[in-house]
C-alpha cells in the first residue's frame, strides 16, 4: 500500500456504511487522504453494500459485485475488507479494526449496530477515544429511531419536495436528494470531533439524524410558519423579487436556458441583448413591480426570442452583458461539453480492473494547497490480506482459519 | 449578548464571516459547533437582511427571517473594508482569526489588497473559505450565478419536473447556496486539521456549482457508462433496468405521500410491502395481484407495464382514502415507510409524529428587541461529549461594535465617532 497523502493522511476510518449517505461521507474523507477501510460482508453473508447491485452495470449487463456505476462512484479511494458480522468472530475482528481506527462510521437504521454488538459502548471499551458517527434518517432516539429510511422519502418528509414543482400540479420528484446533502454535515461533525479529540484526548459519539440536519436548509420557511403561520408552497421557477426569472425553451430538442433579471440595470441590458430596447420604457415592463404584474406575458415574449437561439449563444450574450443566465445542462453537457468543469478538473478518469475506465466527480470542497485525489473504488475483499496481515498483524494461519470458517470471504 | 462563551468543539477558533446570502449558513454551522463567529457587515447592514420572509410581514432589515435563521450564534459588527481605515481595522481582526468565510466575486478581495496571499502574510495560519457560484478559476468564474443559474448549470435541475414543461428549481430562497454550506464548513475544518500538521493555512475554493453538480452523479454515471440520457421527471429509478415509469409521489386525501413499491428480493429493500398489503386489505381494498406476486423471489425489475399498473391502481385508491397525517400514523404503527410530502406546517406542528419534540430538537431563542421568543431548528448533530448549543439570536446591525472595536481592539471612543461619521463602521 502506498503511503497516504493529503491533509488527512494518518486518519484511520473503520467504515461500516452502505448505500449512499455513509459511503459518500467516507468518500470525501478518503479523497483527502484518510485511510478508509470499507467493511462489508461477502456475497454469502448477507450484509453486502446494496449499491454493488445498483446504478448501471458495465456494458449494461447485470452481474458481479464490482461492476455497478453507483458503487464505483461513491466508494472511490477506499480499501475493501469482507467480514461476516453475523458471526461472533467477525464482530471480534471488527473490534480490532475499531481499536486501530480514529473514526468508526455506520449508517444502518437506528439500533441495528447495537444489535450487532458494535454500539458505541462496546467500541469505547476497545478504543476509549474512538469517534463514532451514526447517520440514520431520524436519529438514534425518539419514537421513530428504529425506522429504516431511504432518501426519496426523507426528502419528502423534510419539506423540500413540497416546494418543488408547479403551483397547479403536484410536487416534483427529486430523487434521494437528502442522501447528497447529508454527507458533508457528517464530515463537518467528524472533523470538529477530531479537532476536539486532538486538544482534549476525548472521543465521542455523534448521533446524526439526517432529518434534523436537512431542516436547516429550509429554516427560514419553518420560521415563516411558526412566526407568520404561512405555509411555503411551490412557485414553479418564479422568485418574488426578480423578473424574468424562469427556464425558457431554446432551439433544439428539449434544450433550455434560464435567465434571471434582478436590477433595473440588468433589465436594461437584457432588453438590449434581445433587441427590444423599447421594452425598457413600456409601462407594462419598465419597473420590477410592473414586470411581476405581467410576468406571464413577459415570459411568453422572452421565449419567442429564446426559441430561435441555442442556450450556449444566449448564455454567453447575457453573461457578457452582466445578465445572469445559464444553460440547462444535461449529463452529457457536463461530461463532454462544459469548458469550465474541464478547466477545473472536475471529472476524474479512473481505471478499474473490472468496471473499466470510468469518470467520477472530484470532491467539491477544494483545498487549494492540498487538493483532493480521486482513486478508484476497490474490488470486494481486494484488501483482505493487507488489512488482516499488515494492519491487524494477524498470523497467516489465523487468516486461513477465518477464510475456512466463512468469516472472511 | 456579549463575549464569546468558551464552550463547544470549536471554541478556541474565531471566524470572520463576510458572506452574503451565498455563504451565510457556513458561519452559522461553525458557530453551532462552538466557534466565535463575527459577522462583518457593511455599515447599514448586509443586503441579505432584505431577503424575506419577514417577522410579522414587516419589511425591515432587522426583521428578516432569512437573516434570523442563518445568523444565530454570531456576533455582528459593521465595517467597510473598501475604506482604508476599515481595511486597517480588518487586518487587526485577521490577526485574531482562524477562518475567514467570504462570498465576494473572485478577485474582489485581491483588489482591496485583502487577497489570500496578502492576508497569509499577516496570519500564516489563516484559512480563507471563498464561496462563489463558479469557483475562483475557470472560464465561468465571473459569471453571475443566482440560485436558478447554478442549478441549471449543475445538470441536476434538468431532471426535475414534468416532460411537458420546463425543468423546475426548488422554490423560495436559494437552496443551492444553503446546501453548499456544509461542504464549505467541512472543507474549512479539513484545512484546520492540515494546519495542525504544517502550521500553514490555505484558501478553500468552494464552487457552489460543483457542490450541486455532485448531486447529479447518478445521471452523469448513466451518461458515462451508457451514453444515455435519463428523461425528465422519471428521477432515479429504483430498479435500474426497468424503464417503466413508476409512481413515487402519490396523491392522498389532503396532499401527497412518498412511497415506492419495490421487491423484497434478497438484495433489495426491507420487506415493506407486506405490511402495506395487509393494511390495504383491512380497508377492504383488493390487492389480488399483489397477493399473487411472489415478493420473496422477484423484485420490481421483473414486472411489466401492465403488472405495474395493476399494482399501483389499488394503492392509489387506498392513499386517496386517507390524509397525510393518517397515513404517517398508520405507517409508523406498521413499520411501513409511507412519508408525507410534508409542508412546513407538518414539520413545525410535528403531529402525528413526535420525533422532533421527543428529541428536544427545537430551540427557543429570545428576541428582546421584538419582545418575543422564536423557535429555531436545533443541533444538526447530537455530540455526546460537547453538545452543540444554539444560544444567541442573529445580531442586530452593528450590535457588537463596541465590544469588538472598543473593548477588544482598544479603539478609543472618539475615534469610533469619527469612523462612524466617515461611514467606516
Amino acid at each position: 500500500m502506498a503511503a497516504q497523502k493529503g491533509p488527512l493522511a494518518g486518519v484511520k476510518v473503520a467504515d461500516f456504511t452502505w448505500a449512499f449517505v455513509g459511503p459518500i461521507t467516507t468518500r470525501m474523507l478518503a479523497s483527502y487522504g484518510a485511510q478508509v477501510i470499507k467493511i462489508e460482508s461477502g456475497v454469502n453473508a448477507g450484509r453486502i453494500d446494496s449499491q454493488r447491485f445498483s446504478g448501471y452495470f458495465k456494458d449494461g449487463i447485470p452481474g458481479g459485485v464490482n461492476r455497478a456505476s453507483d458503487f464505483n462512484a461513491i466508494n472511490a479511494g477506499k480499501l475493501s475488507l469482507t467480514l461476516n458480522l453475523a458471526h461472533p468472530k467477525g464482530v471480534e475482528i471488527a473490534k480490532k479494526m475499531v481499536a486501530w481506527a480514529d473514526i468508526a462510521i455506520e449508517n444502518f437504521a437506528g439500533g441495528v449496530i447495537q444489535k450487532m454488538g458494535l454500539g458505541y459502548d462496546e467500541l469505547k471499551k476497545v478504543k476509549p477515544d474512538i469517534i463514532m458517527l451514526s447517520s440514520c434518517t431520524m436519529g438514534q432516539t425518539g419514537p421513530e429511531a428504529w425506522l429504516g429510511g431511504v432518501g426519496p422519502n426523507l426528502t419528502a418528509r423534510s419539506g423540500i419536495t413540497h416546494i418543488v414543482g408547479w403551483p397547479d400540479r403536484g410536487p416534483a420528484y427529486l430523487g434521494p436528494h437528502t442522501d447528497y446533502v447529508s454527507p458533508p454535515l457528517n464530515v463537518l461533525a467528524i472533523m470538529a470531533a477530531l479537532d476536539y479529540r486532538r486538544r482534549t484526548g476525548k472521543g465521542q459519539y455523534l448521533d446524526m439524524a439526517q432529518y434534523e440536519g436537512v431542516l436547516h436548509f429550509v429554516a427560514p420557511l419553518l420560521l415563516d410558519y411558526s412566526v407568520n403561520a404561512r405555509v411555503a408552497n411551490r412557485m414553479g421557477n418564479r422568485l418574488d423579487y426578480a423578473a424574468p426569472h424562469a427556464a425558457y425553451r431554446c432551439r433544439g430538442e428539449d434544450r433550455w436556458c434560464v435567465i434571471a433579471v434582478f436590477t433595473d440595470q440588468e433589465w436594461n441590458s437584457f432588453c438590449q441583448v434581445i433587441g427590444e430596447p423599447e421594452w425598457v420604457h413600456q409601462a407594462k415592463f419598465s419597473t420590477l413591480l410592473s414586470r411581476k404584474a405581467n410576468e406571464a406575458d413577459l415570459d411568453k415574449l422572452v421565449e419567442q426570442w429564446t426559441i430561435n437561439c441555442s442556450p450556449e449563444e444566449i448564455v454567453s450574450l447575457m453573461q457578457a452583458s452582466g445578465v445572469a443566465a445559464g444553460i440547462l445542462q444535461t449529463a452529457e453537457d457536463l461530461m463532454e461539453n462544459d469548458p469550465h468543469l474541464k478547466a477545473r478538473h472536475y471529472f476524474w478518469r479512473l481505471d478499474h480492473p473490472e468496471f473499466g475506465s470510468y469518470r467520477t466527480a472530484r470532491t467539491p470542497s477544494l483545498l487549494c494547497k492540498t487538493p483532493p485525489e480521486m482513486r478508484r473504488a476497490p474490488l470486494l475483499g481486494e484488501h483482505n490480506q493487507y488489512v488482516l496481515r499488515d494492519i491487524l498483524g494477524l498470523p497467516d494461519n489465523e487468516i486461513a482459519d477465518l477464510i475456512t470458517e466463512g468469516i472472511i470471504e | 449578548m456579549t463575549e464569546h462563551e468558551n464552550i463547544g468543539m470549536l471554541s478556541p477558533y474565531r471566524v470572520l464571516d463576510l458572506t452574503d446570502e451565498r455563504g451565510v449558513l457556513c458561519g452559522k454551522l461553525l458557530g453551532d459547533l462552538g466557534a466565535d463567529v463575527i459577522k462583518v457587515e457593511k455599515p447599514g447592514g448586509d443586503p441579505s437582511r432584505n431577503i424575506g420572509p419577514f417577522y410579522h410581514d414587516e419589511p425591515d432589515p432587522e426583521k428578516s427571517l432569512f437573516w434570523f435563521a442563518f445568523n444565530t450564534n454570531k456576533r455582528g459588527i459593521t465595517l467597510d473594508i473598501e475604506k482604508a481605515d476599515g481595511q486597517e481595522i480588518f487586518r487587526k481582526l485577521v490577526r485574531t482569526a482562524d477562518f475567514i468565510v467570504e462570498s465576494f466575486p473572485p478577485g474582489y478581495m485581491e483588489k482591496l489588497g485583502l487577497g489570500y496571499p496578502e492576508l497569509e502574510k499577516i496570519n500564516p495560519g489563516l484559512i480563507m473559505v471563498s464561496i462563489t457560484p463558479f469557483g475562483q478559476s475557470g472560464p465561468y468564474k465571473d459569471y453571475k450565478g443566482p440560485d436558478i443559474v447554478v442549478w441549471a448549470m449543475s445538470g441536476y435541475m434538468y431532471q426535475w419536473g414534468d416532460s411537458d414543461r420546463p425543468p423546475v428549481r426548488i422554490s423560495h430562497h436559494s437552496q443551492a447556496y444553503a446546501q453548499t454550506a456544509p461542504e464549505a464548513a467541512a472543507g474549512a475544518l479539513m484545512a484546520l486539521y492540515n494546519r495542525h500538521v504544517t502550521g500553514h493555512g490555505q484558501q478553500v475554493d468552494i464552487s457552489i456549482e460543483e457542490c450541486v453538480t455532485w448531486y447529479a452523479h447518478y445521471f452523469t454515471g448513466v451518461w458515462d457508462t451508457q451514453k444515455r440520457k435519463q428523461p425528465r421527471g422519471t428521477g432515479m429509478p429504483q430498479s435500474y433496468n426497468l424503464d417503466i415509469p413508476i409512481t413515487r409521489l402519490w396523491p392522498c386525501k389532503d396532499g401527497y405521500v412518498s412511497w415506492v413499491w419495490w421487491g423484497q428480493g434478497k438484495r433489495s429493500s426491507p420487506p415493506l410491502m407486506k405490511w402495506l398489503i395487509e393494511w390495504t386489505e383491512k380497508q377492504g381494498i383488493s390487492t389480488e395481484f399483489a397477493d399473487e406476486w411472489d415478493w420473496t423471489k422477484a423484485n420490481y425489475t421483473g414486472l411489466n407495464a401492465e403488472a405495474v399498473a395493476r399494482l399501483e391502481s389499488a394503492t392509489r385508491i387506498f392513499f386517496m382514502a386517507h390524509t397525510r397525517s393518517e397515513l404517517l400514523e398508520g405507517a409508523l404503527k406498521r413499520h411501513v415507510q409511507v412519508y408525507p410530502v410534508a409542508t412546513t406546517e407538518d414539520i413545525v406542528k410535528g403531529t402525528p409524529s413526535q420525533q422532533l419534540n421527543a428529541r428536544g430538537y427545537w430551540v427557543k431563542l429570545e428576541h428582546p428587541e421584538l419582545s418575543d421568543t422564536i423557535s429555531y431548528p436545533g443541533a444538526f448533530v447530537r455530540a455526546s461529549e460537547e453538545p452543540l448549543r444554539i444560544t444567541r439570536r442573529a445580531p442586530l446591525i452593528g450590535e457588537n461594535n463596541r465590544e469588538i472595536f472598543e473593548i477588544e481592539l482598544g479603539i478609543p471612543r472618539e475615534q469610533q465617532i469619527l469612523l462612524k461619521q466617515s461611514e467606516v463602521i
